[in-house]
């Protein structure tokens, strides 16, 4: 008999084709597991941009590892959109690994306001508070630039969705 | 479905609209002003174009035909994209001279963001729940697009004389199609999309009017709700550059039909 927990432990390997220390779980993206008696597990995933192009990445890789579990008679994957993705669903461990890899992890604002640029987070090499904004747009869909006047050191950050 | 063909309709205008916006936003890789902005407009365009794929898979679902081909193969008198989004970022194409106008693409950009931003928030309350659920997480990624190019906007406004004067002549270029964007075509207001024209019109003015006076620009004329020439993209009247847009994006899909990418 698979557990769904055995599920969720497996998903942690999988991660983020674009962010290599951080899971899918990590990020969020898992929106439902389940299993039925004959072993055939479903998961719903919430994509983090709708033009992501990893998706399909992730689907493969997603169902890659879960048919190795032992007792998975099969395993499909669906993206929905609901609940949305937005960036509160980053799990703390996913925000530390994000931060361990370079990547600031997306500003939380108590005002529920999405998009003020005078919000900036703290250089994730040296942690200070003294950054600005470069770029509103990075490297992938999900992420901005900044820079860190304290060390002198270009970074990127999760966008707050 | 009773709303049928309602809901196809309104999902070809929204697909074909950002398809469209989004090829146009590709053709400044390597050409935008700075390195910063060639980065944000590959993120833009990218974000459109998934956007597009998004609907077009919707249609997909509702039995229309397979998403790449209703994005590669429809022709022109078939597209239902307002003509603002067709029109060509300047003169020359980008392989050959292009004398590409970003006065222009800044006052294009920043109206479209926010009619599309006034149309999602309805589109948030259609009653075809899919549709719902993707309008409210494409809303939370497209605030970024409004974000930068009201930026842009005020930077150019508020910037040297030269800038200014350029923004004004993009901005009077973009408004002369203004109107377009808020043709509903053949979708009348109902369920799947609870808004009327002059809704949108009345919303998009409040949110444009205070932008323009922070800058001390003029508002222009009222906008002309038909588009000049007498062509209404939402009922497949179309440029010719638009044919020439379609040429280009679908060579690849035409000549290697049943290739897996």
């Amino acid at each position: 008999m698979v557990t769904e927990a055995a599920i969720w432990a497996a998903l942690d390997d999988v991660k983020d084709p674009e962010i290599p220390p951080v899971s899918v779980v990590d990020m969020g993206m898992v929106s439902l597991v389940a299993v039925d008696d004959a072993g055939r597990v479903r998961i719903e995933m919430t994509p983090t941009f709708v033009g992501c192009p990893a998706l399909d990445i992730i689907r493969r890789d997603v169902t890659q590892r879960i048919i190795q579990v032992d007792g998975v008679a099969g395993v499909a994957v669906a993206f929905v959109f609901d609940p949305p993705w937005t960036s509160e669903r980053i799990t703390d461990q996913g925000r530390q690994r994000l931060a361990s890899f370079g990547i600031a992890p997306p500003v939380r604002e108590a005002s529920g306001n999405l998009l003020s640029l005078d919000v900036v987070p703290p250089c994730p090499y040296c942690g200070s508070r003294d950054t600005h904004m470069e770029n509103l747009f990075g490297p992938t869909a999900c992420r901005s630039i900044y820079y860190c006047d304290s060390c002198r050191q270009p970074f990127e950050g999760m966008k707050t969705v | 479905m009773e709303n049928r063909p309602v809901l196809v309709e309104l999902l070809y205008q929204l697909a074909d609209d950002e398809l469209v916006i989004g090829h146009r936003d590709s053709e400044w890789l390597g050409l935008a002003p700075h390195i910063e902005e060639d980065i944000a407009y590959a993120s833009i365009a990218q974000d459109e174009i998934g956007h597009a794929n998004m609907y077009y898979k919707l249609l997909e679902e509702l039995g229309e035909g397979k998403a790449d081909d209703l994005a590669f193969l429809r022709p022109a008198d078939e597209r239902k994209n307002a003509v603002l989004l067709e029109r060509p970022n300047g003169a020359g194409t980008y392989l050959e001279n292009p004398e590409f106008e970003w006065d222009y693409t800044v006052a294009r950009r920043l109206f479209y963001d926010l009619f599309d931003a006034v149309r999602l928030d309805v589109l948030t309350r259609s009653s075809y729940t899919p549709l719902a659920q993707v309008a409210a997480k494409i809303r939370r990624e497209e605030r970024y697009h409004l974000l930068h190019h009201t930026t842009w906007f005020k930077r150019l406004a508020t910037g040297t004389d030269e800038s200014r004067r350029r923004l004004e002549s993009g901005i009077a270029k973009a408004w002369a199609d203004l109107g377009g964007l808020f043709s509903l075509g053949g979708v009348p207001t109902s369920e799947v999309f609870p808004a009327t024209t002059t809704d949108l019109v009345d919303r998009f003015t409040a949110e444009l009017k205070p932008l323009f006076a922070d800058v001390g620009l003029a508002w222009p004329a009222p906008m002309l709700m038909r588009p000049p020439l007498g062509l209404d993209g939402r009922r497949g009247q179309h440029t010719e550059e638009l044919a020439a847009l379609l040429e280009t994006m679908g060579e690849v899909y035409r000549t290697a039909p049943g290739a897996t990418w």
